[in-house]
């Protein structure tokens, strides 16, 4: 398959920073002339670790994603970061407030920083994610940081888009029960207990590593756990997550594992494509195409019931494979 | 350029050049575009005119709103236009609020600053001009 590189990929190829930060909004837009880019940078993406920064609000993401960039810079990585904040289910506006922790040189070419909307599309937004760090991996930043709110059905499904998961979590957060709970614990291959300089975070620390300890669940490694705290000059902890960050990147090389969780990952990025373009299209269609109106009339006089209905739409519906 | 999408939602980033720490103002109005559907990048205090035309590159916003009450205006604001400029970025439609005597405003529109908001506009108003300012830059 022979196809022209389109300009715009060329140029993200070649460090282009503002055709990137246009390519990016084309994939938040859904604007379908981004696909000859996404494409054509497709077989150029290598495998850098996409690290997933997740937890409840407040914790402290963007203050250790801050000096986590700061670290990657004095090892010497380029790194740029993807930030995904909530879009307000009534007015779709948002505030994207991560910007605000983060410090860098103005002329530091080996960092990049992006904020997304969720736009309140909860399935698709993985996928959306998916493909801007992608992009970002094209343009040869070496890792890739991703911000989000907790991990759970309405927000952005941390494991679906990073290779290394890390919950951040702070003293007080409650008793040793919400560690039990389905969810955000389960998806840890590294708890951080941030604001450790609190009363209570060696509790905290403690309740983690004997929870950690106990399960060893998924696969042969057992989730580390540090401690941070980025209210002290200089902050504390920051060298060991990365590190921890970087064993588990390790192990994911060493295991075989760094092959079949992407391609999890890229399973369900196909059926989330697949099922928004349907969805999408389908939603434009049931009460416009004749064929359709008719089955929904149907419905509505009580004569065929929805599932019935679902399932002839879906029976006449082209398929393949 | 932007918007191929109807219901894509307008980019725009809030920052506050200079030296004073009064962000009240900058936040109300951040809130009330949020509240108008507006995406908000709120990139915060005492940023430098490079941090922020580079945050509006990366961010590919647009429209910038510029909120400053240091009385340095003057300086900086020309400064984020010229750097807008250089990068090929003129197109970004730039307003401003806070406290900007009247000649400084005049100077500042003819340099370039596409809308002065001083001490008792409504947000309506910013509102509104933000949608139409972006309107006519497409």
């Amino acid at each position: 398959m022979t196809r022209a590189v389109p300009s715009a990929a060329r140029a993200i190829l070649d460090g282009d920073r503002r055709a990137l930060a246009r390519a990016i909004s084309q994939v938040e837009n859904r604007d379908p002339s981004v696909a000859p880019v996404v494409r054509a940078l497709y077989s150029h993406v290598r495998n850098v670790p996409v690290v997933g920064i997740a937890g409840p609000l407040g914790v402290g993401k963007s203050s250790l994603i801050n000096l986590l960039v700061a670290r990657l810079r004095e090892l010497g990585r380029t790194v740029a970061v993807v930030a995904v904040d909530p879009s307000s289910p009534y007015s779709g506006g948002s505030v994207l407030g991560d910007r605000i922790r983060f410090s860098r040189r103005a002329d530091d070419g080996g960092v990049f920083f992006r904020s997304m909307a969720s736009r309140g599309e909860a399935g698709g937004l993985a996928a959306a994610t998916r493909e801007v760090t992608r992009m970002l991996a094209a343009a040869n930043f070496e890792v890739v940081l991703v911000e989000t709110v907790g991990s759970g059905q309405v927000d952005i499904a941390v494991r679906d888009v990073a290779t290394t998961s890390v919950v951040v979590l702070v003293p007080h957060l409650g008793d040793e029960v919400q560690t039990l709970k389905a969810g955000l614990f389960e998806i840890a291959d590294v708890f951080c207990v941030n604001k450790a300089d609190l009363p209570g975070a060696e509790l905290a620390r403690k309740d983690l590593a004997e929870l950690v300890g106990l399960a060893a669940a998924r696969g042969a490694w057992t989730p580390r756990v540090v401690s941070t705290s980025t209210f002290p000059t200089p902050p504390l902890g920051i060298a060991e997550l990365w590190s921890a960050i970087e064993d588990h990147e390790r192990f994911l090389d060493d295991s075989g594992q760094r092959a079949t969780e992407e391609r999890r990952r890229l399973a369900t990025e196909i059926v989330e494509l697949v099922r928004e373009r349907v969805g999408r299209e389908l939603s434009e269609r049931i009460d416009r195409a004749p064929g359709l109106r008719k089955l929904l009339d149907e419905v509505v006089a009580r004569r065929i019931d929805p599932r019935t209905a679902a399932e002839r739409v879906e029976r006449d519906r082209p398929r393949r494979g | 350029m932007p918007h191929a999408h109807p219901t894509t939602p307008i980019r725009v980033l809030i920052a506050k050049p200079g030296l004073d720490g009064h962000d009240r103002g900058a936040k109300v109005v951040a809130r009330a575009l949020r509240d108008a559907g507006f995406e908000v990048i709120y990139a915060g205090l005492r940023q430098t005119p490079e941090e922020i035309v580079r945050a509006a590159l990366e961010e590919d916003v647009d429209l910038i709103g510029l909120s400053i009450l240091s009385g340095a205006h003057m300086a900086l604001f020309p400064r984020v236009l010229a750097l807008l400029k250089k990068e090929h970025a003129a197109n970004i439609p730039v307003f401003a609020g806070g406290i900007i005597p009247d000649e400084d405003a005049r100077q500042l529109k003819r340099a370039g600053i596409r809308a002065i908001f001083g001490p008792g506009t409504s947000l309506q108003e910013i509102v509104t001009t933000a949608q139409r300012l972006v309107r006519s830059a497409a």
